[in-house]
């Protein structure tokens, strides 16, 4: 297997407060990695510095090889790293459509005056994201809501949407910040499901954040553990689950 | 997607007929002169707002300094015309091209605030624009450039207007105006989907500036005379009054927003002391009633009615 993600000794300082420190991690190609921790541990931190809206203070990113740093985050997102946030962050007064044809925006070449004139490769561009847009929100069965604004969608359909939305900007790395937040779990079992098919699907590296336990524990194939920004075990689900420092870390020392 | 060109077409043939229509009214002398101004004033300003409405409604960008980029184009316009003896249409291209220059290096800095400090920004800009120019003697200072031919007739305002409409409206169908909507709507998300967000602010400001360089150009060449007072931030509010009038976000609404201010205006040019209270009632009745505006993002054309014979999107 070849590494994916790599990120050495990374440390983001805010003032005084070391919010990750010495923070190392490897994703391979085509691994499901979960990353867990108790409430501000850094581990969203942990994704902003991988997604380009932090830069670390020290230690360095990279993404097949080839350093993030310094890079923005559209700059990243068109190297292959997508996301979905905590805070669901759609485009809410839009079409579930609009939302995803949005993200195919670094796939589109056409320039300014083929637009605006509507010559060249507009038409055969347009038509083709129509249609690949349509069929990514068949697979979220989203099809019968394509025209309904972002906003009125029931919370599921909304996390499911940010991750269409996600995966149509092709990303090889898709990371999702807590992606069962809010679900019955009727609703995590059925996105369990989703994620596990979607990764084979579109042949990707999933990194995700997680606190339900049954979800994290029931398809990651590696986990790392997060406490007060620093790395305090990494595993497979089973090594996890019986680790001292994680149990003490969740549930403080035995008295 | 072919159904986009057609209703294009459609929307030509409609606009030409109208066009035709009002010609005739010109020409058979059934409106006065000072109507037949009014309506290039109102095309000249539903360039003005239209393209206001690209970087205020659908990149969610709050820019108060319109009027400066107008006041650009209508100086560059009539330095061209008088001083260098150039036709019109070269006039009203470098207009674009030079308010656009202007508008994307006062953009470049500006677009990195937000809200009320990009609103506030952007107000000093357009002040410093319109101070400049009244302190430069080669284009007449405090009193004014005087001696601009009179070349702006309904067919010239009628057909530049024709222009930007379908430009922007071709723009922000694209995925250039998808881009911007984004940023309207989650800065960060837009950014997440690798949309470059200061560029395609940037770009919409360039572009915005541009068109209303036009509109000040053909603003020059309808009066004879053009005064740095004219181009103040009051013009600039009026603009954006037109936008909130008809719905940040759409263009039918810029229009129509233009078009009835324009035409209230008009009608009570000969009570001054009443028309601002009238303006001012007008306004807080449709905050109350609509705050969205008259058309809130929604196009005329995309209503059930329109969608059969108009043309649009």
């Amino acid at each position: 297997m070849s590494v994916l993600l790599e990120a050495k000794n990374v440390s983001k300082l805010f003032g005084g407060l070391k919010a990750v420190s010495n923070f190392n991690m490897t994703i391979n190609k085509g691994e499901l990695v979960g990353l867990i921790g108790p409430n501000g541990a850094g581990k969203t931190t942990a994704f902003n510095l991988f997604t380009g809206v932090y830069q670390p203070t020290t230690g360095t990113i990279s993404l097949d090889g080839k350093s993030l740093l310094g890079m923005k985050p559209s700059q990243i997102t068109q190297r292959g790293i997508a996301r979905t946030f905590q805070n669901i962050r759609l485009f809410s007064e839009l079409s579930v459509l609009d939302n995803v044809k949005i993200a195919y925006h670094t796939h589109l070449n056409y320039n300014l005056l083929e637009a605006a004139f509507r010559v060249g490769r507009y038409m055969q561009q347009e038509r083709q994201v129509e249609e690949t847009g349509k069929e990514l929100l068949k697979i979220f069965k989203l099809d019968d809501k394509v025209n309904e604004i972002a906003k009125n969608l029931p919370y599921g359909a909304q996390r499911r949407l940010e991750i269409a939305r996600a995966l149509a900007t092709r990303p090889k790395l898709l990371l999702l910040d807590e992606p069962a937040a809010g679900m019955n779990p009727q609703e995590t079992k059925e996105l369990m499901e989703m994620i596990r098919w979607i990764k084979k699907e579109f042949a990707l590296s999933i990194l995700l954040i997680e606190h339900d336990m049954s979800l994290v524990m029931g398809i990651c194939e590696r986990i790392y553990v997060l406490e007060y920004g620093s790395i305090i075990a990494q595993g497979v689900p089973d090594e996890i689950k019986k680790d001292p420092e994680v149990i003490r870390a969740y549930l403080g020392e035995e008295a | 997607m072919n159904s986009l060109r057609k209703r294009d077409l459609k929307a030509i043939v409609i606009s030409l007929i109208v066009f035709a229509i009002i010609q005739g009214l010109i020409s058979s002398e059934f409106l006065d002169p000072f109507w037949q101004l009014n309506i290039i004033v109102i095309c000249i300003n539903i360039i003005m707002s239209v393209s206001l409405n690209l970087i205020n409604g659908y990149t969610g960008q709050f820019s108060l300094g319109h009027a400066g980029f107008m006041a650009i184009g209508a100086y560059t316009g009539a330095v061209l015309s008088v001083n260098f003896h150039m036709p019109f249409i070269i006039g009203l291209i470098v207009a674009f091209a030079v308010a656009a220059i202007i508008g994307c290096l006062i953009g470049l800095p500006t677009m990195r605030l937000r809200g009320d400090y990009l609103a506030i920004a952007t107000l000093g800009l357009g002040e410093i624009i319109r101070i400049v120019i009244m302190n430069v003697n080669y284009v007449g200072g405090a009193a004014g450039f005087m001696g601009i031919p009179k070349t702006t007739n309904f067919a010239w305002a009628f057909f530049v207007m024709l222009f930007v409409v379908f430009f922007i409206k071709n723009y922000v169908n694209s995925s250039y105006g998808r881009a911007c909507v984004a940023i309207r709507e989650n800065e960060i998300a837009a950014e997440a989907m690798g949309v470059n967000t200061t560029k395609y602010k940037v770009l919409a400001f360039t572009i915005g500036a541009g068109f209303a360089g036009v509109a000040g150009c053909l603003f020059a060449h309808t009066f004879y005379i053009i005064h740095p007072s004219s181009f103040t931030f009051l013009a600039s509010f009026n603009y954006l009054i037109m936008i909130v009038m008809g719905g940040m976000g759409s263009i039918t609404g810029s229009i129509a927003g233009a078009f009835i201010l324009t035409t209230i205006s008009a009608l009570l040019s000969n009570w001054p002391e009443l028309r601002m209270s009238i303006y001012a009632l007008l306004l807080i009745g449709l905050m109350f009633y609509r705050p969205q505006g008259l058309f809130g993002n929604i196009e005329l054309t995309s209503l059930p009615i329109f969608r059969h014979f108009k043309g649009g999107k």
